[in-house]
């Protein structure tokens, strides 16, 4: 009777999962096995795929300028981008932890931009302060700096659009005191009675006890700086010369206006490795800088 | 001491400037004529009165034959199914994983962790192709039809952690008051995950009315476009002079509705955030 009963409940767990399996199936694991099919193939949107083995890999790597150009300029933003968004994120964390009044209305401050996020309206806002005329321009002109051509030199507009980022360190910052809020009291108070210095005490328990964090936010902020698209494409558009010419932008240039689809699939699994690769590396060294509690299981 | 304290106040207070500026000169910036936006730094335009709503009103008819109204309603028209369906099939599935033993239920669960690190763009190509072989270009349902199916695994895990946090005993207890397991689902759990579901739909919400990527590839009619898509239509429609008062009066409205609700929302925002570690 009662391991019938249980037979029973097993259904019920698959039927209260089964949406998730066939989203998986359909929206996921569908296209992911498409996409490295359609990578050996000439696309055309009328006539259909025609394989052509390894033709665009080839291509990519012997005959593509712009793979080249694009994939150091992604990880030249990734590199900017992310460490300093973490860095800072922590920072104000850590600042936002000594007991303050009006706390929270910092933190909200703080987070909003997060909020904003991705929107066009960010975007533009961003192109609208940065432009040669813009108010950046005119804040310097009252300390009589300037004018710096923020989007129109190649040497520059590549940080500009990484400030982007950055001002959206809000999200990680919540986490980052989530984090922090958990330290336990008596570890602090035991570094205290042991004579230990504020930076000791930083570097001995604060950083390894927030360690799995900061893992957390290097991996999901690089998978997303690595396929940044939105604001090269509203600010510069990739230019100057191609020096914000991000992955993402290539990646959608080719595919939907150049509608180059299996080219492009072959783009999109280059990145797809070199992420995979990057979050292992994270992962593999994480163990060397990561601390749990539980001893990592999960 | 109290210096230290002061200097720290200094510092998040010149930080906090820093981080709205640009916000509030946006929130200012339509009621400055175009020259006054690019030469004064004051946030404060001159005079209110002088051009009123002008930039409202020209910014609002956009370049093309639809206003912002539209934008605003397709916006809208794609949003709440999505986040509804989203908010629903997600818990669904998560009272699943939390409380049930099922075959294949570790590797399920992998499973729908892993597609949390998926990039998305290795499949957004032949997802492209299967929506077009669906006929569902140039529709929302590429927005709505994977919300049904729990296809944003984030909401999934936040779910299950929160279900995690109540205690199995309610179900017990109601089970062997002869409920059957989908009435414990919608009588108790439903009820009792409120913040989750607040949370959840928050940020499905400000995720699919900020979304500009996919808008942008699978809308292609003006008459259906968002106003993300009509925000960059009306800055690429603009000759050699930005008109940058309308374009701002417009993305002061297009980032209206995630800011009231931000502001109305906030501690489900934390709460998300830290029980998940969602991103923003």
């Amino acid at each position: 009777m009662k391991g019938k009963k249980y037979e029973k409940r097993q259904w019920v767990g698959l039927l209260f999962v089964a949406p998730f399996i066939i989203g998986f199936l359909v929206f996921k694991l569908y296209p992911f096995v498409m996409s490295f099919n359609y990578s050996f193939t000439e696309f055309d949107l009328f006539a259909g795929a025609q394989y052509v083995g390894l033709e665009n890999y080839i291509k990519i790597f012997t005959n593509d300028r712009d793979f080249y150009n694009s994939l150091n300029v992604t990880f030249i933003y990734t590199l900017i981008s992310v460490p300093l968004k973490i860095a800072f994120a922590l920072f104000i964390a850590g600042v936002l932890t000594t007991k303050i009044r009006g706390i929270n209305l910092f933190r909200t401050i703080y987070y909003l931009p997060s909020v904003l996020g991705g929107s066009i309206a960010v975007s533009i806002l961003w192109k609208f302060l940065f432009v040669k005329d813009g108010l950046i321009n005119e804040l310097l002109a009252v300390i009589h700096l300037g004018p710096i051509d923020w989007l129109g030199s190649p040497d520059i507009a590549l940080y500009t659009i990484s400030m982007l980022t950055v001002w959206q360190f809000g999200s990680s910052m919540v986490l980052f005191l989530a984090g922090l809020k958990n330290v336990p009291v008596d570890l602090y108070e035991a570094a205290r009675v042991d004579g230990a210095g504020k930076v000791r005490v930083f570097f001995k328990i604060t950083l390894p006890m927030i360690s799995p964090i900061i893992l957390f936010n290097l991996v999901m902020q690089s998978i997303n700086a690595l396929q940044q698209f939105t604001a090269a494409f509203v600010i510069t558009n990739g230019g100057p010369l191609k020096s914000t010419y991000l992955y993402g932008m290539m990646l959608y240039q080719q595919a939907f206006e150049y509608l180059n689809m299996g080219y492009a699939s072959a783009l999109s699994w280059i990145l797809f490795i070199i992420i995979v690769g990057l979050t292992a590396i994270i992962f593999k060294s994480s163990s060397y800088w990561t601390y749990y509690e539980d001893g990592g299981e999960f | 001491m109290k210096s230290k304290r002061v200097l720290t106040y200094l510092f998040l207070i010149a930080l906090g400037i820093i981080m709205v500026y640009p916000l509030l000169f946006m929130f200012f910036a339509p009621f400055k004529s175009n020259d006054e936006i690019l030469t004064s730094i004051s946030l404060l335009p001159e005079s209110f009165s002088e051009l009123g709503l002008s930039a409202y009103i020209n910014g609002w008819k956009a370049a093309g034959d639809e206003t912002f109204g539209v934008f605003f309603k397709n916006s809208f028209m794609m949003v709440v199914p999505t986040v509804i369906f989203t908010v629903l099939s997600s818990s669904l599935v998560a009272y699943g994983f939390a409380r049930f033993k099922f075959p294949f239920k570790r590797i399920l669960f992998t499973l729908m962790i892993s597609a949390i690190m998926l990039p998305k763009t290795v499949i957004i190509i032949p997802s492209y192709l299967l929506f077009k072989d669906f006929g569902w270009l140039d529709t929302y349902l590429p927005f709505i039809v994977p919300a049904l199916f729990a296809c944003n695994s984030y909401f999934i895990f936040l779910f299950v952690q929160f279900f995690r946090g109540l205690p199995k005993e309610l179900d017990e207890a109601a089970i062997i008051d002869g409920c059957n397991v989908f009435r414990v689902y919608t009588k108790i759990i439903l009820p009792l995950s409120k913040p989750a579901m607040m949370s959840a739909g928050i940020f499905s919400f400000i995720w699919t009315y900020n979304d500009f990527f996919n808008s942008l590839i699978y809308l292609n009619s003006v008459s259906k476009y968002t106003v993300s898509l009509g925000l960059k239509m009306s800055i690429d429609t603009q000759g050699g002079t930005i008109a940058w008062n309308e374009i701002m009066a417009m993305s002061v409205l297009a980032i209206i509705p995630p800011t009231m609700i931000f502001f109305l929302a906030q501690k489900y925002f934390v709460e998300g955030i830290s029980t998940s570690g969602l991103k923003g």
